[in-house]
């Protein structure tokens, strides 16, 4: 079974307590607004202290502007599933990544029409 | 057979064994542990010290402004050039560069200006499109991607699977069945722009290379033009052939390269990491690991070696080159399991690279025709010749 092209977890608040429960595991997340809006796109890499708790604790200490949720996908394949996520957004919103991922994101990224 | 190295040979490999290790390793220890991609400004700098080595563009015939390299030579360059934690499916990053496609080679002139000679400056990026969702170690019978001619275009319509790249290429070779009638003598290959209306990348399949996804394309009533025939009508087969054949030797050798440095790193932490008192290199359990390891290393760079050589000579190697792909994955697989378990709980970490040399080279006992593919083509030969 495929896995669905689109992050479908459920949103949580972006607080430090909310954090704290997050394992320490390899795998990408999302940060949104109030709105859902998706506002950034990041990964726990093989690099991360602690894995995704360690990258949400991070973001939680300092939310970036606008972002009030979170939600997260354990993935061993974190670089891969980064790629696809940045490309289905892209897709999803005219070529734009999300506005908090930075322009380097994007560098060669590929092109994917999900039907 | 001779396996000695001549003086250039030796200076060749002693040169890239150095660009390894003095430019490879570096870098690498600061990179997320699964990545196959440098930063550009890297990138840059290491394809500028590729070229002034005069081995940059390895895989590109020398009409073409490649380096004049023999095929023996380009298999120990791969050896050396894999030895790295990224090395076997991104041997030093892709700083030696690519050749695109060999089959691009078999343009004609107006598609080498088109496609080939843009690809050759790292202006276009190219991807192969062969296996379909109904099997790809059987092309011949399994394409079912169907082109229908229709004034001076062919219509394409069907799927394809596992593809690599598709999603950044600009162009790709498309393999299409253009006559139902004919088995293998009715397939033809397409160039086909990644920006032609009916062309979708559906979706990324993630395997256990964790670096790198393949995908499944699409193409819906998508209009190609006649011109854009890779060789002949319906012969399409012996290119994709051609290609499959020739690329077990290298990707024999890839394996092997990953192979040493397992052993190599195995055979450092034996003699150092101490359990009750005593080194792990003084247990005979660990010894019998390394040997064994020695054993399928020096066998498998004997086959590909072989395979390469009568590539070398015009002999016919297709057989060889199968030991070789058979021989180098599988032993790979075990040289890397054997490390796996001399280094304990550290093996399996990804602070070492044995755990990304696991999954990936698992994928090498599937990838360019599985083990039992190979097999197959090697009980056909012997079986369908008198005892040589």
């Amino acid at each position: 079974m495929a896995i669905p092209i689109r992050m479908i977890k459920p949103w949580r608040p972006l607080t430090p307590e909310e954090a704290d429960k997050v394992a320490g595991n390899l795998g990408v997340y999302q940060l949104a607004n109030d709105a859902g809006e998706v506002l950034y796109i990041g990964a726990a890499t093989g690099r991360s202290l602690f894995g995704l708790r360690g990258e949400i604790q991070a973001k939680a200490a300092e939310p970036p502007e606008g972002a009030t949720q979170f939600r997260l996908e354990v993935n061993t394949s974190y670089r891969t599933r980064h790629r696809e996520l940045l490309m289905v957004h892209q897709f999803d919103n005219e070529g734009r990544l999300p506005p908090l991922n930075p322009e380097a994101d994007g560098r060669g990224l590929g092109k994917i029409s999900p039907g | 057979m001779d396996l000695s190295l001549s003086e250039e040979q030796k200076m060749i490999v002693d040169q890239v064994r150095r660009y390894v290790r003095d430019e490879i390793w570096s870098i690498e220890d600061k990179l997320d542990p699964d990545t196959d991609e440098l930063d550009p400004d890297d990138f840059a700098r290491l394809t500028a010290k590729t070229e002034e080595m005069g081995l940059f563009g390895l895989d590109i015939p020398p009409e073409f402004g490649g380096p004049d390299i023999d095929i023996v030579t380009r298999t120990l360059i791969a050896i050396e050039m894999s030895q790295h934690r990224a090395g076997l499916y991104a041997p030093c990053y892709n700083t030696f560069g690519g050749a695109g496609l060999a089959q691009m080679f078999e343009a004609n002139e107006e598609q080498r200006e088109k496609w080939l000679y843009p690809t050759l400056r790292g202006e276009k990026k190219v991807f192969f499109g062969l296996s379909e969702p109904s099997g790809g170690s059987d092309p011949a019978r399994a394409i079912q991607t169907r082109a229908v001619a229709d004034g001076d275009d062919y219509v394409i319509n069907g799927a394809k699977l596992w593809i690599s790249n598709a999603d950044r290429a600009d162009y790709g070779l498309v393999f299409a069945r253009t006559d139902p009638s004919k088995g293998r003598g009715g397939v033809t290959c397409f160039i086909v722009d990644t920006d032609t209306p009916g062309f979708h990348v559906r979706r990324i399949v993630h395997t256990l290379r964790s670096a790198r996804y393949a995908t499944e394309l699409q193409f819906t009533d998508m209009r190609i033009p006649k011109a854009n025939i890779l060789g002949k009508l319906n012969g399409g087969f012996s290119i994709a052939n051609d290609r499959l054949s020739r690329q077990r030797i290298p990707y024999a050798a890839t394996c092997i390269g990953v192979a040493i440095k397992a052993q190599e790193l195995a055979i450092e932490y034996a003699k150092i990491r101490e359990t009750f008192g005593a080194p792990l290199a003084s247990r005979q359990a660990i010894q019998w690991m390394l040997v064994d390891n020695e054993c399928d290393i020096r066998a498998a760079r004997w086959h590909t070696l072989e395979a390469a050589s009568k590539a070398h000579n015009g002999e016919p190697f297709r057989m060889e080159a199968s030991i070789a792909k058979v021989t180098a994955s599988e032993a790979g697989g075990r040289v890397v399991d054997r490390c796996m378990q001399i280094h304990g709980g550290l093996g399996v970490a990804k602070d070492m690279p044995f755990e990304r040399w696991f999954r990936e080279m698992r994928i090498r006992r599937i990838g360019e025709g599985p083990s039992e593919v190979q097999r197959h083509v090697i009980a056909r030969d012997i079986l369908g010749s008198s005892l040589r």
